[in-house]
């Protein structure tokens, strides 16, 4: 069409999918997919998709525009975006700006009228790598020095906020680190009526427990969770006070896999994650399955939780792996899923609930 | 082996006829769900009066009983088969409501019955509107404002409170039979009382109208462990207003934003979860499009249409995890079945669109009203499936088989800018054509006609972007880019050849040459995020990559048959298949095309591979060129697929079966002529005719009346008898477009006994399963009539000589496959009506009662098996020792305006059967399962046309000698007077005194017999009392030849116990092992 730049994305692997390059971005990431159909806005502004280039399955995007309702974060962190049909009109009463006006102004290179099914294809098939979006003549050089430049490392202290805040609430304060957090997940907490003092992810363990919070809250983020020791560390610090103090520690994602590598276990990274609004958990304590948002590249490793006072109590039905467990002595919990949903289903508020419950009734298990 | 330990033999009722709101995708549930208990080692009883159905095959179910849908007859076979679960939400709205009766009378209790699957209580929760009501404020779910009412004042007052426009839904009914939209009083009054009639507790809705919000629809699934999962959520193009059976369809939403989808989804599970339910469900919702208020408009607590649309739509098979979920199992203990790696227990995500489109019948009912509202018009529906919404749309529109490709009707070029704007205020089935037609000219822009229609800009830019294509073609050159950009909106090569002035060959060759090409992707349940083994594609021009795996084993293509819609019904689904599954018998791959969601074809693992593809040239030779078979069968798949034989043939595809020469010979009138002077066949003198002048001339020679229709016809569309020259002067003005290119027939109208056979000829013998005749004689289309085997009346030599006809034709039409024949017996002279070298509507039906597996035959010596090979003798087989009847099930309560009088063009949209020892029980269950309400005692209203007044004062008496009282209008009166019985006279209803209308109303008539009478005042007073018999759910037998078959009934049921049962099995003996 006209005024369609021809662009590609080539994976690392040399494979090649034609599309249309919007506003001639560059970009060099991790290529992973995410099979939600709605949550476009959401997906882009997940922090933890820093660094990485996401390819939506679902092929018509861009239908209902951008609001700044549904912002996770101050901005997108993602590298990339390969879409199938972008979408330049958008329809929605709640719309404030066309989706491709919100990639120009973030910046975010955009790769369209994909066939994003054959980029998942091989990605479920290969396994997640890096890849570049270039223009369709990009020179050999050119596609070379791209596809050269490092995944950085240090993504959560690029998304991390950098001065601590609070936002008030009537009830228990919980302090809050920030991996790269969601918006919704502060919401959700706001919504059980907790006061939240957000912390950059280097706060350390003293100064968070010189608060004398009620709770602790570990975020989401982006990245390797071994690419943060100081934070591991430092979580470590909060779990051995704990055994005093008894503090419920909450912890989502990212959170949950620094908290298992605090507690000794281990993770790996996932051939290519789980990425989507419909993975289904089963609660091995009710033995009921929950339909529940996710975006995660790596995992918490079930055997190395032998020997460790941790119990799982949620796994993936479709592949078995570990999507939550609970300290048996100490009130710290954690999913690897997003029960604060947005995008997603929200079939899983009540692990928001089990929270202020621990906050204010002193639930205990 | 079921959770429910103790479970071992279970009931599945199925859905009975097709019916306007009911189709065809209850056979597909159904079989689904006989399939999922088999699988687990129960025993299946099986109870469906639908003999058109794979679920009512005996390999389906241990014990299949064709048998009426009433609680006495279930109460009986549940006496006999004595099984410890019921299963009755997958059989519609009318097994749900037979569960629920069958609990109300005790039935279930006094035999020890578990209702398997949703509780009864969470069926009344969800269909009683005071507990609905009451069950939606409890979960804090917002309903419209609404008031139950039992009479029409209550109503009116109520609609003063609250104010116009006011929405009428009766509680209890399927495809919002008797519900509307009122403005005014005046119309609230009107729509009440019917809705009132159609209630079957009497009981209506009235709630505030939220017409022109976005109508949103969820899938809900939940099991025994409270577990809950949404399949699918659809978005209707059409605001709320028009029912979501007539509406267009998408799936998934695609002009919600994630809170807005989240928020619908979390309500639909709060819903289920407090009704209960345990197994599939479906909400809807309407959707304020300027914030994010919603309305639940409904609720329905089983399998639906929209359930089998989901299910085709995602590839998850609702009707086979409900049925695993009502015996028991939970979500995550069952497999899906696409990935067999994976759970039912996830939320499908598609990585394409879905669009789903109704088919009407107004191409047969041109008189009747095609307003769109909140009753259900829509026989049957097609689905297409793409990466783009344009490209899905459009497919769509060339599946309907309406004689359009693209959103453009032929007409409306004339069609002035008034026109136009006034023609986009009207909702119907045009509408979307006429939005189609404002862009084309560039005469209204999206702001205006989203003003006009609500319907979301979204869908409208697309609208639009399609005819800016279209236009674009029209102005330039078509260089490849520009065919590309063709292709990208999804115009077919027949729409781009037809704006280019070109040859479709020449666009195809440009095409392929520019190396534009389809590519075939997989339905597979989770946007490719595992490896699934499901053989389901469609295509799509937005992509590079073709993920189909061909094999080089031996392959055929079965092409389907497409929408539901009057004279082409889910009987050819039935064929198409059982050929399928005689290919996969034999060794050869069988691959389907078909764009019907509602069947069994369409599901995933019936076929080698399924194609979801629109029935076209095109579409059909696209995967050719992909699969490479070595033929196609397009015997089984209707009209449908007869019709794409020649273009097939010509792109040098080999059609299995019949040569397309031959079929052509049978089709063609002037070479059918030749046809049977070499056979010397005798058929009613008749003649084509291409100019008016030339109809008038040929009548004139033949005789009146006359048969009159044009040439290649269906179901016998626009057909008509026409007794002198001023109506056939009217008919060839109004019905037909006469054309040297198409011509009109006009044959000599022979009053006789009709009589259908079906056949099966490899070209040497011939084998003859059954022969059927028809109770109303000829004149009524044969899909109408009453069909009864073995013949009952006809001699031996009549019978002889049917045989030796069907032989002569079959051998030199060369028939490779089935054939079915019509005759028309007089005197004892056999005439050739017509013959059809495909499979008939009747070959279920016959298949079941004779236990010849006709489709599966007939596939092998299309394949090339020899009938003899197969052990067959030429011949008619035996007849068999019971009697079966097929009648005819309308559905004129969903179509006002349409005139029920039986004539040439078929009208009825699904048909029951009746099986029984002796005739009159078959008749009687037969007329019974087509719900026909016969009464035992009371009044009958007999107003004939002259001509039959003779024949009707025999009736008369009949009627009268077994009590019943006569009302007869003065004429008809006087005629049975002369048989020494009195008859109440009444009023014509023109003449306004002691109406019948006003009888008919009061509940006064329990019965009328009516004939068509010619005349401007009778034939519009005949259609005012036929049309009251619907509105007040009396019978109405238009046909003389079906009252006396009544009075043969009724007779019988004075001395005979009228519910008696025997499975299938029974009667035709021991099961088969197709599957």
């Amino acid at each position: 069409m006209k005024g369609n730049i021809s662009g590609k994305i080539i994976l690392q692997d040399g494979t090649v999918f034609h599309g249309h390059i919007l506003n001639n971005f560059k970009a060099t990431g991790e290529v992973v997919f995410n099979t939600g159909m709605t949550g476009y806005q959401e997906i882009l502004t997940d922090p933890s998709y820093c660094n990485q280039i996401v390819t939506l399955t679902y092929p018509l995007i861009g239908n209902y525009g951008i609001a700044k309702r549904f912002m996770q974060s101050r901005k997108s962190f993602v590298n990339g975006f390969i879409i199938g049909e972008l979408c330049r009109e958008g329809s929605s009463c709640h719309m404030m700006d066309e989706l491709a006006d919100f990639l120009k102004e973030q910046g975010i290179p955009c790769l369209y009228d994909v066939d994003t099914r054959a980029v998942t294809r091989k990605i479920r098939s290969a396994g997640t790598m890096k890849g570049i979006i270039v223009p369709a003549d990009a020179d050999e050089a050119e596609i070379k020095e791209l596809m050269a430049v490092p995944i950085e490392k240090e993504v959560v202290a690029k998304v991390t906020i950098p001065e601590a805040y609070e936002i008030p609430g009537e009830g228990p304060h919980v302090a809050v680190l920030d991996f790269g957090i969601k918006q919704n997940i502060l919401g959700s907490l706001s919504r059980i009526g907790c006061r939240l003092t957000v912390l950059p992810a280097s706060t350390t363990a003293d100064e968070v427990l010189a608060m004398k919070p009620d709770g602790i809250f570990l975020s989401n983020g982006p990245g390797d969770p071994k690419d943060v020791p100081e934070i591991i560390e430092n979580i470590k610090k909060l779990i051995a006070a704990d055994k005093e103090n008894n503090l419920p520690i909450f912890g989502i994602c990212l959170g949950h896999q620094l908290l298992s590598l605090a507690l000794g276990a281990d993770t790996y990274k996932l051939k290519f994650g789980h990425r989507g609004s419909n993975q289904p958990v089963k609660n091995l304590l009710t033995g009921k399955v929950q339909i529940s948002s996710q975006n995660h590249g790596y995992a918490v490793d079930d055997k190395s939780l032998d020997g460790l006072p941790m119990e799982v109590t949620h796994i993936n039905v479709n592949d078995g792996t570990v999507e939550g467990m609970r300290h048996k002595e100490l009130p710290i919990y954690s999913v690897q899923y997003h029960p604060e949903a947005s995008p997603g289903p929200d079939d899983n508020v009540y692990l928001f609930e089990q929270f202020r419950d621990m906050l204010t009734k002193g639930y205990r298990w | 082996m079921p959770k429910k330990e103790y479970l071992k033999k279970v009931m599945v009722i199925g859905s009975g006829p097709i019916i306007i709101g009911q189709a065809a995708e209850f056979d597909y549930a159904g079989s689904q769900a006989c399939r999922a208990l088999k699988e687990e080692g129960l025993e299946v009883v099986l109870v469906n009066s639908n003999p058109a159905t794979i679920m009512t095959d005996t390999h389906i179910a241990d014990r299949v009983y064709i048998e009426p849908l009433t609680p006495e007859f279930l109460e009986e076979i549940i006496a006999k088969e004595r099984p410890n679960g019921l299963l009755a939400t997958l059989g519609g709205q009318a097994g749900l409501n037979l569960a629920v009766q069958l609990a109300e009378r005790g039935v279930l209790e006094k035999y020890e019955c578990e209702l398997l699957g949703t509780p009864l209580m969470a069926v009344k929760k969800a269909e009683d509107r005071e507990l609905f009501k009451e069950t939606m404020q409890k979960l804090g779910e917002p309903i419209p404002e609404s008031a139950i009412v039992e009479d029409v004042a209550s109503a009116v007052n109520f609609a003063n409170e609250i104010g116009y426009p006011i929405i009428v839904r009766p509680a209890y009914t399927m495809g919002g039979t008797g519900g509307g939209i009122a403005d005014n009083e005046e119309e609230l009054t009107d729509i009440v009382i019917k809705g009132l009639k159609y209630s079957m507790i009497g009981q209506v809705l009235i709630e505030r109208s939220v017409a022109g919000w976005k109508e949103i629809e969820y899938e809900v699934m939940r099991d025994g462990n409270d577990n809950c999962i949404t399949i699918c959520n659809m978005e209707n193009l059409d605001p709320v207003g028009v029912h979501t059976g007539d509406s267009i369809v998408v799936a998934p939403s695609q002009t919600l934003t994630d809170s807005e989808y989240q928020m619908l989804r979390s309500a639909s599970i709060r819903i289920i979860r407090e009704l209960g339910i345990e197994g599939g469900c479906n909400a809807q919702y309407a959707l304020d499009p300027n914030s994010e208020r919603y309305y639940v408009i409904e609720v329905n607590p089983r399998v639906s249409r929209s359930s089998a649309l989901a299910s085709k739509a995602t590839g998850y098979p609702i009707a086979k995890v409900s049925a695993k979920i009502a015996i028991g199992y939970t979500l995550d203990e069952i497999t899906n079945a696409v990935t067999q790696k994976t759970k039912a227990c996830f939320e499908p995500a598609l990585d394409y669109c879905v669009v789903k489109f109704p088919r009407w019948p107004f191409d047969k009912f041109v008189y009747a009203d095609h307003t769109l509202g909140t009753q259900m018009k829509a026989t049957g529906e097609v689905m297409s499936i793409d990466r783009s919404f344009e490209g899905a749309l459009l497919k769509a529109v060339r599946s309907l088989e309406i004689g359009v490709h693209r959103l453009q009707m032929d007409f409306m070029a004339d069609w002035d800018w008034e026109t136009i704007k006034t023609r986009l205020t009207q909702i119907n089935d045009e509408r979307i054509f006429v939005i189609a037609e404002a862009f084309r000219r560039g005469i209204a822009c999206v702001d205006e006609i989203h003003k006009i229609t609500k319907i979301d800009k979204w869908f409208l830019r697309k609208i639009k972007s399609i005819t800016d294509v279209e236009n674009l073609l029209e102005q330039m050159p078509l260089t490849d880019d520009l065919l590309r950009r063709a292709k990208d909106v999804g115009l077919a090569d027949r729409s781009i050849a037809e704006i280019t002035e070109k040859s479709v060959n020449e666009i195809r060759q440009q095409r392929k040459a520019a190396g534009i090409l389809p590519c075939y992707k997989m339905v597979d349940t989770c946007a490719a995020e595992f490896e699934a083994a499901t053989p389901y594609y469609y295509s799509t021009f937005h992509a590079e990559e073709d993920e189909v795996q061909t094999s080089d084993a031996r392959k055929v293509i079965v092409l389907g048959s497409g929408p539901i819609r009057i004279g082409q019904g889910v009987e050819f689904d039935y064929c198409s298949v059982h050929s399928v599954w005689a290919l996969r018998e034999m060794g050869i791959e069988a691959i389907i095309i078909n764009n019907n969601p509602e069947t069994v074809s369409t599901d995933f693992d019936i076929s080698d591979r399924l194609y979801f593809e629109p029935l076209t040239a095109e579409d059909v030779l696209n995967i050719v060129d992909k699969e490479k078979p070595e033929g196609v069968i397009v015997q089984f798949g209707g009209q449908t697929a007869i019709n794409l034989a020649a273009s097939l043939e010509a792109a040098g595809v080999k059609v299995f079966g019949t040569s397309v020469d031959d079929i052509d010979r049978a089709e063609d009138r002037e070479r059918f002529d030749e046809v049977l002077t070499e056979t010397n066949i005798p058929r009613p003198q008749g003649a084509s005719v291409t100019t008016v002048q030339e109809a008038f001339d040929a009548a004139a020679r033949i005789g009146y009346p006359c048969m009159v229709r044009p040439s290649y016809v269906l179901g016998g569309r626009a057909m008509e008898i026409v007794y002198n020259e001023a109506e056939l002067k009217d008919y060839m003005g109004r019905a037909v477009k006469v054309t040297p290119d198409h011509p009109v027939l006009v044959d000599r109208y022979m009053e006789g006994t009709e009589v259908e056979v079906d056949a099966i000829s490899d070209g040497v013998d011939v084998v003859i399963p059954g022969i059927m005749e028809h109770v109303e004689r000829a004149g009524v289309h044969s899909g109408d009539s009453i069909a009864v085997y073995p013949p009952q009346t006809l001699s031996s030599k009549v019978i002889f000589t049917i045989i030796d006809y069907t032989k002569r034709l079959a051998i030199n039409l060369h028939v490779k496959g089935l054939l079915n024949i019509q005759f028309v017996v007089v005197n004892d002279e056999v005439y050739i009506i017509e013959v059809n070298p495909r499979s008939s509507r009747t070959v279920p039906f016959l298949s079941k009662i004779t236990d010849v597996k006709m489709v599966n035959v007939a596939t092998r010596v299309a394949m090339g098996e020899s009938l003899a090979s197969q052990g067959y003798k030429s011949g008619l087989v035996d007849f068999r020792p019971y009697v079966a009847v097929k009648a005819p099930v309308f559905s004129f309560a969903k179509m006002t305006d349409v005139d029920i009088a039986l004539g040439p063009e078929m009208k009825s949209t699904g048909e029951v059967m009746g099986i029984d020892y002796h005739y009159a029980r078959a008749l009687y269950k037969a007329m019974l399962g087509a719900g026909m309400n016969i009464p035992v005692h009371g009044c009958i209203l007999i107003t004939v046309a002259d001509k039959d007044k003779e024949e009707m004062k025999q009736l008369a008496k009949a009627f009268y000698d077994i009590g019943f009282n006569l009302v007869a209008t003065e004429g008809t009166a006087k005629a049975i007077g002369t048989m020494g019985i009195n008859a109440q006279i009444v009023g014509k209803v023109h003449q306004r005194s002691a109406d019948i209308i006003q009888m008919i109303k009061q509940g006064r008539i329990n019965l009328v017999i009516n004939t068509l009478s010619q005349g401007k005042h009778s034939a519009n007073d005949g259609f005012k009392i036929r049309r009251a018999t619907v509105e007040h759910g009396i019978a109405c037998l238009t046909s003389l030849d079906t009252a006396w078959e009544v009075l043969r009934v009724l007779t019988f049921m004075r001395e005979r116990r009228l519910v008696y049962s025997l499975a299938v099995q029974d009667y035709v003996g021991g099961g088969d092992d197709l599957a």
